[in-house]
Parts: C-alpha cells; sequence; structure tokens
C-alpha cells in the first residue's frame, strides 16, 4: 500500500480551461494592497517563544500591532 | 513548545480553517524511561508511520473519541543515552505528546514527550518565520518612518495561508455571486489544480491572486474541466467582501 504523502510532498498541476483578462479598475494583486487593507488581511508567520501560550503570544500580536482582533493556526502548547 | 504559529491578523483569521487541517511538522526530543537499543527504537518508530489512532488528551478542547490521524513521515535524527531526536510530518490534529506514550508503550519501556519544536504548520515554515522582537521592532520602525516596506516585510497577505489548497481560478464576472455565497458554476471557471477530488476543500480565487472563498469541490478536476455547466463547487468561508469585484448577476441566479 502506497505511503500517504505529505501535502507539502504533493507535485500539482495547473490546467487551464480557458483565458480571460482581469479589469485592473477592481481588487489588488494581494501584496499591492493598499497597506491598511494589507495588514487587516495578514498573516504572521510567527516563530513562538517558549512559555506563553498559543493564545497569548496572539494576543500580544494584536496588542503591538493595534488590532481589534487576531486568530491562530494550531495551537503550539506544552 | 515553540516554533512555527500562523498568526492571522483581522478579517484573514477566515483562513484559519485551511491551516488547521493542514500538515504540520515538528522536531521532537523523546525521553525513554530504561534504556533501549537504538535499532528497536528505529523500529518501533516506522511501525507509526502512516495512520494510527489516537484519542485526544483531557486537556484538549475537542470531543475526546478515538480517530485516526495520518503520520507522513517518522525520521529518527539520532540517540543520545535515553534521549531521543526524531522528525515527524503529521496531520494537523495529531497529539505528539500521545505519540511519544504510546512509542514508549509499544517500546515496552515507556517514553515521554521532553520537548518539542514546531517547523512546519501548512504552508510556513522555519525558515522564514519571525519572532515577537521582529514584530515589535519592525512595527516601531513603521510607527517612526512610515516606511510601508516595514510592514509589507514581516506581514504576508492570507492567500499565503492557502499555499497547499488545490485553486479554482474563476473569471472577475463570476468573483462577487461567490462573495454572496453563490455555489461556483462551470462557465466560471479559468483554471484549476490537477488532484481535486469531490469533497476537496479547495481555494477560489481572481486572475490577480486574490483569495475569494475557501469551497468545497462537488467534483473533481477532470470532471470540471470537462463540464460545460453545473455547480463546481459550494462557498464554505467567503473571504473577500461583497463589491469588491461587480456585480454581474441577477437575483435567483448564480
Amino acid at each position: 500500500m502506497p505511503k500517504t504523502v505529505a501535502p507539502w510532498e504533493i507535485k500539482s498541476e495547473i490546467l487551464v480551461k480557458a483565458e480571460d483578462k482581469t479589469d485592473p479598475h477592481y481588487g489588488h494583486k494581494p501584496e499591492e494592497r493598499p497597506v491598511d487593507e494589507y495588514v487587516r488581511y495578514g498573516v504572521i508567520n510567527l516563530d513562538k517563544p517558549a512559555g506563553p501560550t498559543s493564545h497569548e503570544v496572539a494576543a500580544w500580536v494584536k496588542r503591538i500591532l493595534k488590532l481589534q482582533g487576531v486568530g491562530h493556526g494550531g495551537t503550539l502548547e506544552a | 513548545m515553540t516554533g512555527v504559529l500562523p498568526v492571522t491578523l483581522e478579517e484573514a483569521t477566515k483562513v484559519v480553517q485551511a491551516l488547521l487541517y493542514s500538515g504540520k511538522e515538528y522536531v521532537c526530543v523523546m525521553k525513554l524511561h530504561a534504556d533501549a537499543a537504538e535499532e528497536n527504537v528505529k523500529r518501533v518508530l516506522a511501525e507509526f508511520e502512516d495512520l494510527i489512532y489516537q484519542r485526544p488528551p483531557l486537556r484538549a478542547s475537542v470531543k475526546r473519541q478515538l480517530r485516526t490521524r495520518r503520520i507522513y513521515y517518522l525520521n529518527f535524527l539520532e540517540m543520545d543515552g535515553r534521549n531521543v531526536l526524531f522528525q515527524v510530518g503529521c496531520e494537523g490534529g495529531t497529539y505528539i505528546r500521545k505519540l511519544c506514550f504510546d512509542v514508549g508503550e509499544v517500546l515496552g519501556c515507556g517514553a515521554h514527550m521532553q520537548e518539542l519544536r514546531r517547523t512546519r504548520a501548512g504552508p510556513f515554515t522555519e525558515n522564514d518565520s519571525v519572532t515577537l522582537h521582529d514584530v515589535a521592532y519592525s512595527f516601531m520602525q513603521w510607527e517612526e518612518k512610515k516606511d510601508e516596506k516595514t510592514l509589507r516585510g514581516f506581514i504576508r497577505p492570507m492567500e499565503s495561508a492557502l499555499g497547499l489548497i488545490p485553486k479554482a481560478v474563476i473569471r472577475d464576472s463570476a468573483v462577487d455571486a461567490v462573495c454572496h455565497g453563490a455555489s461556483l458554476t462551470a462557465p466560471g471557471v479559468l483554471s484549476v489544480n490537477s488532484g481535486i477530488r469531490q469533497g476537496s476543500m479547495i481555494a477560489v480565487m481572481t486572475l490577480k491572486g486574490e483569495a475569494v472563498a475557501l469551497a468545497r469541490a462537488v467534483a473533481s478536476t477532470d470532471e470540471i474541466m470537462d463540464m460545460e455547466h453545473g455547480i463546481v463547487g459550494k462557498a464554505e468561508r467567503v473571504l473577500m467582501p461583497r463589491g469588491t469585484y461587480p456585480k454581474c448577476w441577477k437575483s435567483g441566479e448564480a
């Protein structure tokens, strides 16, 4: 039985069904979002220190950046 | 426990669902409760690759039912006395602490997790992670100098969290309907990743690379490529605000 492959080891191709253009008047490429929008739709790849919980660390990021809300992608607890 | 912790800011928190079920990688120090031969340790570790059973611990805030988890790889790195260093790639929601306990049981001597560091969470790895100090310092620099590059340096767009999720790129004309929760239909699809199966989570994207929604595929890649009409996916989490792209549909249509 073939071993399960990790998602980051899977090679995937893009198959094109049709072509079309995108209107530059609407939306932005993610990297080109105006700065406030860029932050509000942003993610930080944080290296969590030992000690505080994941929730506490996320709360610190919220306080440092003066935001209304943050989340985190998977608890890293003791 | 240290290591990769993706922190989603404000609206980006909607992508957390994509991250929780994505794979993780750790480096772990397991402490054996008695001496054991290296070849036995390696043999037992190998037994835990692929599918394992786990019941979440008492302190976890999830339903404590027995469930299966996939271990993608379990690599013995080195052993020093009773300390065993290994690298493990696994499905989200795998308890490494329980894994160490179970390895100890099978070995017969008992073991516990001594130290854990997460080296990967979905598409995010240690290679480009930043510390809390970096965040505080960079933000202070931004407040003083107002150079946007500082903020854009340590904050990634939320789309970066979707790096491992198969994508469906759609026409501008289909975007606003999906933002309103409409199902994605075949004529709206421009391109699609290979490997999508019915039930897969997919990310619906614009031609500019913006995330529109997380959706559940109701057709496979091949079917999506062949279909001329019909539903290919159902929006589960809308990520883009309504009205970003113009409304190109009448009420009652998708």
